[in-house]
């Protein structure tokens, strides 16, 4: 018997009751539909993550400040040769080592930072945001651009004026459309005058970029967070191509100053390409999870065909009977009430693909999704193996009835 | 696939005269069937014997109970005896699987039912192609089979129709139209007038009288004596076993009742 007449043979099967097999087929529409659209919002918001690392520029380099390595410094120091001295205590990032930075070959510029979260206040309305202390040298490494007014300058940083450039998520919740260059913003109960306003970045990931403050290094330190350690140190090298060499520079040249091995640093370097992979790998176990909780909603509808197609083979017991006794092999009946149900989930499946592409052109939660192409041939494949696989059990119980109770069956 | 098909599609069966007196179209030799075990089980079958000839026309009569639909079950391959042999054109079918009986059904045996059991939403001439299908025909030879099937039992007027458009004797004559379609060795029909009225019954009885002069072994299953009177040969049926086996005509005779008028109540 030939392919073509077992489809018509299905395709009748499946008229036969239209709203069943449409409800059968919205369960895996939405299956489908949620893979390929929530792989996407996670494939989104990972890629957003990425271009805003990305922004910061193929030049950046980061020197974070961390805790150093205080407990394994004495098992450190019992593997150091004879003859060193060397006895790191986990020193502070100071502006002396941005200073001395300064000097290596291949750099272009040095940004020392300290962060800090602060309530910012106008009037009545209010809004914490991050607050960075740092130097007019770290808005171009950051990629930042003014909507309004201007930077402040290196001269206001050595004087440690009270000046902040707001971002623009700031400056709207405080100010809403007015203008804020000119006026005065309590920080941290301190007023400081508004001198810029950035354009606005847009999210990075799940965090915004534009709900900041950045002031004077001496201001924030003076004011807000004391003189000890800095958080990072901000470099930029010259070309993309010297950032290996410089990222060396400044790991020797620190560990000099510091007295310390790489094993015991009280500092990290970064620079775009590694935070871009921890940040890939954070975004790939949340598409991951949304990819998963959709793969669940998917098995659900494939469970609802195995349902459907045992209402369906009890209901045309007949049918069955009188098709085997006109000659029909078991191996027929299977192959008709397979592609029952095969068809009812590539239905779902094509549709469930078509919803889920309709659905990536939109924002969803400040996400914008990025189809995976992959995700699209997959979860259509896999809908169809559902089909297969789900469809198995009823159809195999209908190429198995026996034909006189069949043929019997009311 | 298609070629025994084509052999027996060849018209009245050509094998030589000695080859069809040698070997009887269905042969059951001490055939019992028994349902359930231990207290509850029930000797349908207790042990029966029968053969018939090619070209017969035999009528099995018996109430209800008497074991004649597990008769019908195992002669049409539908079930399989408990013991003893049962063969139907010479091929044993106690040593055939499930996927082999159901050739046989498509190859040498034609259905007809009391409820007519034709396939719904399908059109009278889709419905009698359907064996044919199952067969492996190409489809315009379907087509051309099922359309001469359906003028032979005069419904060439209304094969795109649906079976809830026809009456209950058109449904019944779509059923013998697919019956014969295969050119089976055996037409097997279980009380096909059961759900017809009178002279709906006449008319079907008719078309298996006529088939039958055309050298269509057919075998009846009913328990209404004056359809039972069309046959060549009624035997009768009680608790599982062969008790009555009279001759009204030869197998090679014509049919006793053919061309008579219906009798109007």
């Amino acid at each position: 018997m030939s392919p073509a007449l077992v489809l018509r043979f299905a395709l009748a099967g499946l008229a036969a009751n239209k709203l069943r097999s449409a409800l059968t087929t919205l369960g895996i529409l939405i299956g489908v539909g949620s893979v390929v659209l929530l792989v996407a919002v996670g494939n989104g918001s990972s890629q957003s993550v990425q271009n805003a690392i990305s922004s910061l520029g193929a030049n950046a380099i980061t020197v974070v400040h961390t805790e150093g390595a205080a407990g394994t410094t004495a098992s450190t120091t019992a593997g150091t040769p004879a003859g060193t001295t060397a006895f790191a205590e986990p020193q502070n990032l100071t502006v002396q080592d941005a200073q001395a930075l300064t000097q290596t070959q291949g750099v272009a510029s040095v940004s020392p930072a300290v962060s800090t979260s602060e309530t910012l206040s106008y009037g009545a309305s209010s809004d914490s945001a991050s607050l960075t202390g740092t130097y007019p040298s770290y808005f171009p490494v950051e990629d930042d651009t003014l909507s309004a007014g201007s930077y402040f300058t290196t001269q206001e940083v050595n004087t440690a004026r009270d000046v902040v450039v707001l971002g623009s998520e700031a400056a709207t919740d405080l100010f809403g459309t007015a203008n804020p260059v000119g006026q005065s913003v309590l920080v941290a109960g301190i007023p400081f005058t508004v001198v810029g306003v950035l354009a606005t970045k847009g999210a990075s990931g799940l965090t915004s970029a534009d709900n900041t403050a950045i002031a004077p290094l001496t201001t924030v330190q003076d004011a807000l967070t004391g003189f000890g350690s800095l958080n990072d140190i901000v470099v930029q090298a010259t070309s993309a191509a010297l950032v290996d060499t410089v990222e060396g520079e400044i790991t020797s040249t620190l560990d000099l100053r510091h007295h310390e091995t790489a094993a015991d640093a009280d500092f990290e370097v970064l620079n775009a390409s590694s935070l871009l992979s921890t940040a890939s790998s954070t975004a790939h176990t949340f598409t991951v999870l949304l990819g998963a909780v959709a793969a669940i909603s998917l098995l659900v509808g494939g469970i609802g065909i195995t349902n459907i197609m045992l209402v369906t083979v009890t209901e045309r017991t007949r049918e069955i009977g009188i098709r085997k006794a006109i000659g029909a092999t078991p191996g027929v009946i299977l192959a008709q009430f397979l592609t029952e149900a095969t068809l009812l989930s590539m239905i779902g499946g094509a549709l469930g693909v078509l919803a889920g592409v309709i659905g990536t052109r939109f924002t969803i939660v400040g996400v914008r999704p990025v189809t995976v192409p992959l995700s699209i041939p997959l979860a259509f494949g896999v809908s169809a193996l559902i089909g297969l696989f789900f469809g198995g059990f009823p159809a195999n119980r209908a190429a198995h009835m026996r034909p006189a109770d069949a043929l019997r069956y009311e | 696939m298609t070629r025994p098909l084509a052999r027996h599609a060849a018209g009245p069966r050509s094998e030589t005269q000695a080859q069809a007196q040698l070997q009887p179209v269905i042969r059951l030799v001490s055939v019992t069937k028994t349902y359930g075990t231990g207290e509850a089980v029930v000797h349908a079958l207790r042990g029966v014997s029968l053969e018939v000839a090619e070209g017969d026309y035999v009528a099995i009569m018996g109430a209800s109970g008497s074991g004649k639909s597990t008769m019908m079950n195992i002669i049409g391959c539908l079930d399989v005896p408990s013991a003893g042999q049962f063969l139907i054109d010479g091929i044993d079918t106690s040593s055939l699987d499930e996927q082999q009986l159901a050739v046989v059904r498509n190859r040498k045996i034609g259905f007809v039912f009391q409820a007519f059991n034709l396939i719904p939403r399908m059109s009278a001439v889709a419905n009698v192609e359907l064996p044919l299908s199952y067969a492996g025909l190409r489809a315009a030879e379907r087509r051309r089979r099922a359309e001469s099937a359906l003028r032979l039992v005069g419904l060439a007027e209304r094969m795109a129709a649906q079976p809830k458009q026809l009456s209950g004797g058109q449904q019944q004559r779509v059923a013998v139209a697919r019956a014969l379609v295969t050119a089976p060795a055996l037409i097997l029909a279980d009380e096909p007038t059961g759900n017809l009225d009178t002279r709906a019954s006449h008319d079907l009885m008719d078309v298996f009288d006529r088939l039958n002069v055309a050298g269509r072994t057919i075998v009846l299953i009913t328990h209404e004596a004056d359809v039972a009177a069309h046959a060549k040969r009624v035997i009768g049926v009680q608790d599982g076993q062969i008790v009555a086996d009279r001759r009204l005509s030869e197998p090679d005779a014509l049919p006793p009742l053919l061309g008579q008028p219906a009798v109007r109540p």
